[in-house]
C-alpha cells in the first residue's frame, strides 16, 4: 500500500504548523523505507533518494522559515507547471471540470497537492497515476486504457469502418446498374461537361 | 408509394437486420433504464445489504494498531461510519459532536467509530484531524470505492452498522449534538 | 390565486392537447374532416393557453412572489426586471413551460397553412406534435410544477405543494434565492432559449416525416413541406450552439468556449444529424435516391434531441450544465423509449416502399460525395455518442467512473472534421449525377496548387506545426474553389446577361438561394474553422502572482498590474473586485484590461469576469484567480494569449447572412433545377 507522502501546506501561512512538518518529515522517512521493503528501490536509488530527501527536509526549513518571514510568492514550482498536469486531471467532486480552473476550496487543495508533488520530484505520470489511485479514474481526461475500457477506443473506429465499406458496396451495387434501368433521360447529361450543363440549366432558369 | 414503375421488386429489412436492430435499441434502452435507476435511488437504505470492505487508514489513526480495518471483522459492535472532506464546511460543523460522541462510547468499546476521508488530499486531511482533536480511526476512501458502495449523495454522511452487519439507519447531513447521535446509538446497543 | 390559475390553465391545455390527438385519430379512420377539424382547432387552442399560463409565471416572477417555490428558486429582491423574466427558463419547471410553449407555437403555425393538398398528412402533424406538447406539459402538470407553493405546518416544517396541506399556512419568504449569476450572462439569456427554438423546430419535420410513414405518402413531399422549416430548425440549433460557446468564453473563465463536456455533445449531436440530412435531403430531391436515409436522419435527429434534453434534465448525466436532481426521469424514459420503438417499427415496417428511383452513376458524382458527407457526420456522431454513453457502461459493468474528455473527442474528430472541410472543397464542383476524375481535376487543380502554396508560406512564416498546416491549407482549399466557384458563375452570368458583375452576382445568388447561402454557409464555416485551429494549436497560457507595479509576460505581451479595488453594490446585490492591468506588446502601451471576480450574495457565487482585448489576430484573456485582501499588493492573474479567435465570431455572423440567404421564404420555387424526371413540379413548401 503505497500512502501519500504528502507535505503539509508549507506554503500557506495560515496552514504552517511545525509539529506537521516533523510529520511529514517522519512520513516522507517511513514512506522511503516502505518502498524499500518491497523492493522496488536499488541500493544506489535508495541512497540517492536519502541525499534527496535530506536535500528536501533543508530545503523545507528553509523554506518555512521564509514562509513564516514573508508572505508567500511564486515557490519552485509555478503556477504554469502546476497548471500544465492540473489541466490534464478533472475535478473529483464536481463532474466534467478539469482542476485548473476549478475555483472550489477542494481543487485549491489539489493543486497545491500538485504543486508538492512537483516540488518533490514527481513526474507528471506519477502524479497522474496517484491521482488515480487515489480518487478512481474518473479525474483521468481519458479511460486508462485496460479491460473494458479499451472499447471506449476501439467501437467507434470499428463502426466507422464498416459504415465506410456498407457505403462502398452500396456505391458499387449503385454504379453497376443493371442494363434494365432507363438511364436513358440522364445520359445526355453526363455526356456533356457538367460545369457548361449546370450553367446552362442556371440560364435556362432565368427565363 | 412511387410511381416509378422501374422499380426493382419490393424487398423489406431482412429478418436478421430487424432483430439486431431491436436488440441494440432495447439494449441502449436498458442501459439508460438502470443508469436512470442508479441516479434516482439515493443512498444505500437500512435492510439493504452492506457488502463488507475493507478500508486503509492513515498512520497514527489506526484501528488496534492494525492499518487497515474490514467490516467483516467489527460484527457484535456498532459501527458509525462517517464520510467527511477537510473542504467540507458542514463537516468542520459536525466535528467537536463527533469527537465529543467518541469520547463518550471509546471508553465501553462497544461502538467503533470510523472516519471515512472522501476525496482529499492527505495533508489537508491532517490538519483537519488535527484542528479537531479527532484521533478515532481514519482514513482515505481511495478510488472512492466506499463512496460508491454506499452511493453518498455527498458529505458529510453518517451511516450506523448494527451488531450483525446490518445498516439501521443513515443520516444526511451534519449531526447537531451528542444528544441526536446518542438518540440513535443507544437503541442499537441495547439490543 | 394567480398561481392556481397558471397551474389550472396548464391542466386544461393538457386535457385539450389529448383530446386533439384522440380527435385526429379517430378523424383520420372515420375519413371526417370535421372530426379532425375540430382536432386542429384544438390544437390552434393550446398556445394562446400556454402563453396565458406563462403570462401568469412571468408575473409571479416579476412581482416577487417568493412564496411560489419556482420564484423563491430563480428571482430574488435585487435581480432587475427583465431578468427575472428570463428567470422563467432559468430553472428546470420553468423551462419546460417554456418548451411546451414553444411547441404549440410551432405546431399552430404548421397547422395554419392551407391544407389543401395534403390532407391526408394533417391528422398526423396534429398527432405527432400535439402528443409531444401534451406529454411536455403531463411534465409540468406531474412532475416539475412551477406553481408549487411553500406552506407551513403546525410544526413549523415548511413543504412544497401546489394546495394547502391539512392545518398548514401559506409560508411567505422574504426573498428569493437568484438566478445563478453565470445565467445572468447576456449570451445565457439568449443561448437557451435559441437552443430549445432549435429543438423545438425539428419536431415539425419530424411530424411529416411520421406522417408520411403512417399515411404511405413516402414520395418526397415531406421533404419538401417541411424543408424550410429544417432551415430554419437547423439555424437555431447553430446559433444557439454558437452564443453558449460565445457564453463559455465570457463567463466560464477558462479560455475556451467548448469543453466536450456531456452536455454539449448531447446539444452537438442532434447537429451533427440535422447537418447530414440538409445535405442528403438534396440528393432525394434532386435524384429520388435515399429515402430510407433521409427517414433514418430526421428520426436520429428527433431522437437525440429526446435523448440530449432526457439527459440533461433527468440528473442521468451530471454536468456544469445539468439540471439537478429531478422526478421526470421515468417518464421522460417511457416517452422516449415509446417513441424511439414507434418510429423504428414504423421505418421498418415501410422499408419496401421507400426504394430509391434512379441509380447513381458515378462515385464522384456529387450525390456520391454527399453520401461521403454523410459517413462522417455519422461517424463524428458515433464517437460523440459512444463517448457520451460509455461512462454509463463503464459504471454499470464495473461499477467505475470514468471520464471521456477532450483529448478522446479530439484525436477522433479531428480527422472526421478535415475530411469533411476537404469534401466542402471538391463538392461544389462536382456535378449531379455523373462527374470523373478528370472533370473534377480539371476543375480543382489551380485552387489546390493556390492553397498548397499559402501553406508553404505559412511553413516558411508563421508555424511549422504539421496539424495547423493542414488545416489551414483545407482552409484555404475551401475558401479559394468556393469564391472562385462564385467568381465564375458571376463572369459567365455577366457575358450573357450584359449586367456588371456585382448585379450579376446578386442575380446569381438569388437565382438560386439554398445552393448559394450553402456555399456561404461554407465560406463561413472555414472562417469558424481558422479560429478554431487558432485555439486549438496555437493557444498559450501563463499563471503568477505578480504585485502592483510587476508584469507577466506571455508570447510577446506583458500584462502589468496597476491597481486592485474592491466594492460592494448594494442594490444589485453584488460585490465586485476589479483588477486594472495595462497591455504592453513589445515594449508599447495597449491599453488598459479590467478583469472582475463578481460575487453574488443571493446565490453565494462567484463569477469571473475576464478582461480581453480582442483583435483579428489573436485575444489577450486575462481573468483575476485570486488577490490578497489584507495587503492588497499581489494579486494572481490568468493569462491567455488565442490567436485568432475573432474569426470563429466573425464566421458566425458570415453563417448567419448564409442561412438567411438560403432560409428566406421565396415567391419562386428552386429545386426544379436539374430535377430529372420527376413529374410536373409543384410549388409547395410548408412556409
Amino acid at each position: 500500500m503505497r500512502r501519500p507522502a504528502g507535505l503539509s501546506g508549507v506554503y500557506f501561512e495560515d496552514r504552517f504548523n511545525y509539529d506537521s512538518l516533523r510529520d511529514v518529515l517522519r512520513q516522507v522517512m517511513a514512506g522511503a523505507e516502505n518502498t524499500t521493503e518491497h523492493g522496488m528501490w536499488s541500493h544506489e536509488m535508495k541512497n540517492q533518494l536519502r541525499v534527496m530527501l535530506y536535500t528536501l527536509t533543508i530545503a523545507l526549513i528553509l523554506a518555512a522559515l521564509w514562509v513564516v518571514k514573508a508572505s508567500a510568492q511564486n515557490p519552485t514550482p509555478t503556477d504554469d507547471e502546476v497548471n500544465r498536469i492540473a489541466h490534464q486531471l478533472y475535478c473529483p467532486v464536481c463532474e466534467n471540470t478539469p482542476l485548473d480552473f476549478c475555483p472550489t476550496e477542494a481543487c485549491r487543495q489539489w493543486r497545491d497537492l500538485i504543486r508538492q508533488q512537483l516540488s518533490q520530484g514527481w513526474t507528471e505520470d506519477q502524479i497522474k497515476q496517484y491521482f488515480a489511485e487515489q480518487y478512481g479514474a474518473r479525474v483521468l481526461a481519458e479511460p486508462p486504457r485496460t479491460g473494458l475500457n479499451w472499447l471506449v477506443y476501439i467501437l467507434p473506429p470499428v463502426i466507422i469502418l464498416a459504415g465506410a465499406f456498407l457505403l462502398f458496396r452500396m456505391l458499387r451495387a449503385w454504379t453497376k446498374p443493371p442494363a434494365a434501368s432507363s438511364a436513358a433521360g440522364s445520359a445526355k447529361e453526363a455526356a456533356q461537361d457538367d460545369y457548361v450543363a449546370r450553367l446552362e440549366e442556371e440560364l435556362k432558369k432565368r427565363k | 408509394m412511387t410511381e416509378n414503375t422501374n422499380t426493382p421488386p419490393r424487398r423489406g429489412i431482412p429478418l436478421r437486420t430487424q432483430i439486431v436492430i431491436w436488440i441494440l435499441l432495447i439494449g441502449l434502452l436498458a442501459i439508460i433504464a438502470i443508469e436512470l435507476n442508479r441516479s434516482q435511488r439515493g443512498t444505500v437504505q437500512p435492510g439493504e445489504a452492506i457488502r463488507d470492505f475493507t478500508l486503509p487508514l492513515y498512520s497514527g489513526y489506526e484501528y488496534e494498531g492494525q492499518n487497515e480495518i474490514r467490516l467483516s471483522d467489527l460484527r457484535g459492535k456498532v459501527v458509525f461510519i462517517n464520510f467527511w472532506a477537510s473542504w467540507c464546511k458542514p463537516c468542520e460543523q459536525e466535528a467537536p459532536e463527533l469527537v465529543k460522541a467518541w469520547e463518550y462510547y471509546k471508553p465501553g468499546g462497544q461502538v467503533v467509530f470510523l472516519g471515512v476521508d472522501y476525496v482529499d488530499t492527505e495533508p489537508a486531511a491532517r490538519i483537519y484531524m488535527k484542528k479537531f482533536k479527532i484521533t478515532y480511526p481514519n482514513g482515505p476512501d481511495l478510488g472512492t470505492r466506499l463512496a460508491q458502495l454506499f452511493r453518498i449523495k455527498g458529505v458529510p454522511e453518517t451511516y450506523f452498522i448494527d451488531q450483525n452487519g446490518a445498516l439501521q439507519y443513515v443520516q444526511i447531513g451534519p449531526f447537531t449534538s451528542l444528544q441526536q447521535i446518542q438518540s440513535i446509538i443507544e437503541p442499537m446497543l441495547k439490543k | 390565486m394567480f398561481a392556481e390559475i397558471g397551474y389550472g390553465i396548464l391542466a386544461i391545455t393538457f386535457v385539450i392537447a389529448l383530446y386533439s390527438v384522440g380527435a385526429a385519430i379517430y378523424g383520420d379512420r372515420k375519413k371526417s374532416s370535421a372530426i379532425v377539424e375540430s382536432a386542429r382547432r384544438a390544437m390552434l387552442l393550446t398556445w394562446p393557453l400556454i402563453s396565458l399560463s406563462a403570462g401568469t409565471l412571468i408575473y409571479l416572477l416579476i412581482t416577487n412572489h417568493f412564496e411560489v417555490s419556482f420564484v423563491y428558486e430563480v428571482t430574488s429582491r435585487s435581480m432587475p426586471t427583465y431578468l427575472k423574466v428570463t428567470a422563467w427558463w432559468g430553472g428546470q419547471a420553468g423551462s419546460l413551460v417554456f418548451w411546451s410553449w414553444l411547441m404549440s407555437a410551432f405546431a399552430s403555425l404548421v397547422t395554419l397553412r392551407k391544407w389543401d393538398r395534403d390532407r391526408e398528412f394533417l391528422p398526423w402533424v396534429i398527432v405527432i406534435t400535439s402528443i409531444t406538447t401534451a406529454f411536455f406539459l403531463g411534465l409540468v402538470i406531474f412532475y416539475a410544477n412551477p406553481f408549487t407553493r411553500f406552506w407551513q405546518s403546525l410544526d413549523g416544517k415548511i413543504v412544497t405543494s401546489m394546495f394547502a396541506p391539512l392545518n398548514a399556512i401559506a409560508f411567505f419568504p422574504q426573498d428569493g434565492r437568484g438566478l445563478n449569476p453565470l445565467l445572468r450572462h447576456p449570451g445565457m439569456i439568449i443561448h437557451p432559449p435559441l437552443l430549445y427554438l432549435g429543438f423545438v423546430s425539428f419536431v415539425i419535420p419530424y411530424a411529416f416525416a411520421m406522417a408520411a410513414l403512417i399515411t404511405g405518402r413516402t414520395d418526397d413531399r415531406w421533404i419538401r413541406l417541411t424543408r424550410r422549416w429544417t432551415l430554419w430548425a437547423w439555424l437555431f440549433l447553430s446559433l444557439g450552439l454558437v452564443v453558449g460557446g460565445r457564453w463559455a468564453y465570457d463567463v466560464l473563465g477558462w479560455g475556451g468556449y467548448w469543453g466536450w463536456d456531456p452536455v454539449e455533445i448531447a446539444a452537438f449531436m442532434p447537429w451533427l444529424t440535422g447537418t447530414a440530412f440538409l445535405h442528403s435531403v438534396m440528393i432525394q430531391e434532386k435524384r429520388g435516391l435515399l429515402k430510407h436515409w433521409n427517414m433514418i436522419l430526421i428520426i436520429l435527429t428527433y431522437a437525440l434531441v429526446l435523448f440530449g434534453t432526457f439527459l440533461t434534465r433527468s440528473g442521468v448525466l451530471s454536468s456544469v450544465h445539468a439540471f439537478a436532481q429531478s422526478a421526470i426521469g421515468p417518464a421522460f424514459f417511457v416517452f422516449i423509449g415509446a417513441t424511439f420503438i414507434t418510429s423504428i417499427a414504423l421505418v421498418i415496417y415501410r422499408w419496401p416502399e421507400l426504394r430509391s428511383e434512379t441509380e447513381m452513376k458515378s462515385m464522384l458524382s456529387r450525390e456520391a460525395l454527399f453520401l461521403l458527407n454523410n459517413l462522417l457526420f455519422m461517424s463524428i456522431l458515433v464517437v460523440s455518442f459512444w463517448g457520451v454513453i460509455f461512462p454509463l457502461i463503464s459504471e454499470l459493468t464495473t461499477g467505475q467512473k470514468i471520464t471521456v474528455g477532450p483529448p478522446f473527442y479530439e484525436r477522433a474528430t479531428g480527422p472526421l472534421f478535415a475530411g469533411l472541410m476537404f469534401l466542402m472543397g471538391i463538392a461544389p464542383l462536382s456535378a449531379w449525377g455523373n462527374s470523373t476524375i478528370f472533370t473534377l481535376g480539371r476543375a480543382l487543380w489551380k485552387s489546390a496548387v493556390a492553397a498548397l502554396l499559402i501553406a508553404v508560406f505559412l511553413f516558411f512564416t508563421a508555424t511549422k506545426n504539421i496539424l495547423a498546416l493542414v488545416g489551414f491549407f483545407l482552409i484555404a482549399f475551401v475558401l479559394l474553389v468556393t469564391l472562385v466557384e462564385f467568381w465564375r458563375t458571376a463572369r459567365a452570368r455577366q457575358k450573357t446577361q450584359n449586367e456588371n458583375f456585382f448585379a450579376a452576382l446578386l442575380n446569381l445568388i438569388g437565382r438560386n438561394r439554398r445552393r448559394h447561402g450553402g456555399y456561404i454557409i461554407h465560406l463561413s464555416m472555414m472562417l469558424m474553422a481558422i479560429g478554431i485551429l487558432g485555439i486549438e494549436v496555437f493557444q498559450v497560457q501563463t499563471q503568477g502572482t505578480i504585485a502592483v507595479g510587476q508584469s507577466l509576460s506571455l508570447s510577446g505581451y506583458s500584462i502589468q498590474f496597476k491597481s486592485l479595488a474592491s466594492w460592494d453594490d448594494t442594490p444589485k446585490g453584488v460585490n465586485y473586485t476589479r483588477a486594472v492591468v495595462d497591455i504592453y506588446k513589445d515594449g508599447t502601451f495597449l491599453g488598459q484590461l479590467a478583469p472582475r471576480k463578481d460575487y453574488y450574495f443571493d446565490s453565494q457565487q462567484n463569477m469571473t469576469i475576464p478582461g480581453v482585448r480582442s483583435t483579428l489576430k489573436d485575444d489577450v484573456y486575462v481573468l483575476l484567480v485570486d488577490w490578497q485582501p489584507a495587503s492588497a499588493n499581489g494579486a494572481t492573474f490568468k493569462v491567455f494569449v488565442n490567436p485568432l479567435v475573432n474569426w470563429l465570431w466573425i464566421g458566425t455572423i458570415v453563417f448567419l447572412f448564409g442561412i438567411l440567404i438560403a432560409a428566406w421564404p421565396e415567391r419562386e420555387a428552386d429545386y426544379a433545377l436539374a430535377h430529372s424526371k420527376n413529374k410536373a413540379y409543384e410549388p409547395s413548401s410548408a412556409d
